[in-house]
């Protein structure tokens, strides 16, 4: 649909489409590039829309309690509990209900998300910016080390197939596939932390010691790691499994590919097909579940900074939700999927640059 | 009309000879066979065990027992109650709401995958992005919000709201396959034959893709679990009755960690739940290498 157009516009300013080879390639990346972006938009948009319904759909509509809770504790009027509920909410409960949406949906343009319901004059915009920082941080450092760590497993696997060290990695892989986040979490502080002391779990609580100003400074960085370490650990080692199963699988059928043959025959040096040949185009179909995992991992952060007291998104996510917070609940909602967007695009815009040929398909499909 | 029922009924049979032939080769493969060991022993024990024992009930004298006590196997709990008996009867809801919520997802999956592959045109790009939006909003997140709000003590609530937010992928990779499968001749001989959509897509295409379905609903049933438990775990989900994910929370909650005597009180669902998912992902991985013979042959 957008290709036509695009084609069209290519024609008015180029000219006839029948020479211009060398702009080719770059119109077919800008229409996938343009394709893509729209998809995300589309997709923020549709979650959006969803939060606004869904709050209003939940078990005693929140904008109702809140309104009936502050006129029986503080006995305002109405009018005035109905103006602290717009602004808590970003929505004025006696608008009709369009309207209400269409300034919903102005606020989120303006990043407003109200106010927190639990803490007078904290706005959501403020706690998101406190708490997401930390989770970013966190499962990014430990998708890297998983993703590396998880591609060279899957390849020795791969190279070593039928061997000791490929049936304990198989094994090891697969249990650390099975075990859920939470759980080696559990295992983690019971051991490491109760039963070996290695870490001080009071300690470590939190997403920094309190009273440390925050700098670019070595005590500073060796700070954040000391308490993010454990939260690392759980995500690393319950993703890296499944990397490596994926990479041993990918390995395996790569090596059948007659390309690798041919570079046999050629006599070209194993190191060179195994970095040049095999590994590059191994690697290529993990990259498009990468954005799907980080969205996993964000989404079970809920989980592992509960266990560990790591006070990133996750953290604040459960105290909004047994608080009833619904101010701070719908802005991280929409946050998280936001970041996820944001991260699947990431991941797809590298994954076509690295394999070109998905910018071809696409626009085929499109 | 005879004529045409021949293909039907043969290819009819080779879907379940095909189902027959898994079930063989997954005898096959040691890894698979012991994980379909274990499931099958963990669901036989939690749903028949628990029959012939005594109910648990709260008892001030026998609190915080450690595990090896006269009685209780693996110790009590903070209110007494023997945790062996619990950790047999709370495998029950985990692994019901675990199968029911990838039964439905998996039905959602097959229907709207290979309804957009087939029918194409709208059908398609509504199901294809309706999948996109789905995939990219984090489950357990607005698990956990639905979870708190709205009262789940229903086990099959529960699994409606699980399984009707985990079909996206499967739905993709369906749609895949059918795209290439309606391209083949017999499906094509069978639209000729004009037997209607229904019947070309759920009896002539679907027995093709079985074991790839089968494998599907075990990842299916591993990520129900993990979602659910974890849910119970944070005590976002009803804790009524008593299951693994219920045990964990309560034992956490009660600081059982800092305490060697109630370490089996914590650790004995860690277990259970890491034998019944180890279990179901070396079935399902032994299925994938005999679904891939690229993967074994090389």
């Amino acid at each position: 649909m957008s290709g036509a157009v695009d084609t069209s516009a290519a024609e008015l300013i180029e000219g006839p489409a029948d020479e211009p080879r060398p702009s080719a390639v770059r119109r077919f990346f800008n229409a996938w590039l343009v394709r893509r972006l729209f998809k995300a938009i589309l997709t923020v948009f549709i979650v959006t829309t969803g939060t606004f319904f869904l709050v209003r759909l939940l078990p005693g509509n929140p904008v109702d309690t809140y309104i009936s809770t502050q006129i029986a504790q503080t006995g305002i009027s109405y009018e005035a509990a109905a103006a602290q509920a717009k602004n808590l909410f970003s929505l004025d409960p006696n608008q009709p209900i369009v309207v209400q949406y269409f300034h919903y949906m102005i606020n989120m343009l303006h990043g407003d998300f109200g106010n927190s319901m639990l803490s007078p004059g904290t706005t959501v915009a403020s706690v998101i910016k406190t708490y997401l920082p930390w989770t970013l941080f966190s499962v990014g450092v430990a998708t890297v080390i998983s993703f590396i760590v998880g591609i060279v497993a899957g390849m020795i696997m791969a190279y070593r197939r039928e061997t000791w060290i490929d049936h304990l990695l198989t094994s090891i892989g697969s249990l650390l596939h099975a075990i859920p986040n939470y759980i080696l979490a559990i295992l983690i502080v019971v051991f490491l932390g109760v039963k070996l002391q290695w870490f001080d779990l009071t300690a470590a609580r939190g997403s920094y010691t309190p009273g440390v100003t925050p700098s670019f400074s070595f005590s500073f960085l060796n700070d954040i790691f000391y308490h993010a370490t454990l939260p690392i650990l759980a995500y690393a080692l319950t993703t890296v499994g499944s990397w490596a199963l994926v990479m041993k699988s990918s390995t395996v059928e790569t090596l059948g590919e007659d390309y690798v043959t041919v570079a046999r025959a050629r006599g070209l040096t194993d190191s060179r097909i195994r970095s040049g040949y095999v590994g590059r185009n191994a690697v290529l179909p993990l990259f498009s579940q990468l954005a799907v995992s980080l969205g996993f991992v964000v989404g079970g952060s809920i989980f592992v900074e509960r266990i560990f007291g790591y006070q990133g998104i996750g953290f604040s996510l459960y105290n909004a939700v047994s608080g009833r917070d619904y101010a701070v609940l719908q802005g991280i909602f929409l946050v998280v999927t936001i970041s996820v967007v944001v991260a699947n695009l990431l991941a797809d815009v590298l994954y076509s640059r690295l394999d070109p040929r998905i910018r071809v398909q696409g626009k085929g499909k499109g | 009309m005879t004529e045409a029922s021949i293909p039907v009924a043969s290819i009819g049979t080779t879907g379940v000879s095909r189902f027959a032939g898994i079930l063989r080769s997954l005898r096959r493969s040691p890894a698979g066979f012991i994980g379909f060991v274990i499931v099958a022993l963990l669901v036989l024990i939690t749903a028949i065990v628990p029959f012939f024992l005594p109910d648990v009930s709260p008892n001030v004298k026998e609190i915080l027992l450690p595990a090896g006590s006269p009685g209780h196997l693996l110790g009590t709990d903070n209110e007494g109650k023997d945790v062996l008996i619990q950790m047999i009867g709370g495998g029950r809801t985990v692994i019901f709401v675990g199968f029911v919520a990838a039964a439905i997802s998996t039905a959602l999956a097959i229907v709207l995958g290979s309804l957009a592959a087939y029918l194409g045109g709208w059908v398609d790009s509504v199901v294809v992005t309706l999948a996109d939006v789905v995939l990219t909003v984090p489950q357990i997140v607005l698990l956990a919000v639905m979870g708190a709000f709205f009262k789940l003590d229903s086990p099959i609530l529960l699994a409606l709201l699980v399984g009707g937010l985990s079909w996206p992928v499967l739905t993709r990779a369906v749609r895949a396959q059918v795209f290439s499968l309606k391209e083949r001749e017999f499906v094509e001989a069978a639209r000729l034959l004009d037997l209607g959509t229904i019947r070309v897509v759920f009896v002539e295409i679907l027995p093709n893709m079985a074991s790839f379905i089968l494998m599907n609903f075990m990842i299916g049933v591993t990520s129900a679990i993990y979602q659910l438990v974890g849910l119970y775990l944070l005590g976002l989900a009803p804790l009524t009755g008593s299951n693994w994910g219920i045990m964990l929370n309560r034992a956490w909650i009660a600081g059982a960690i800092f305490n060697d005597a109630s370490l089996a009180w914590i650790l004995s669902p860690v277990v259970a739940i890491i034998l019944l998912l180890l279990g179901l992902v070396m079935m399902t991985r032994s299925l994938e290498e005999i679904l891939n013979p690229r993967l074994r042959d090389r």
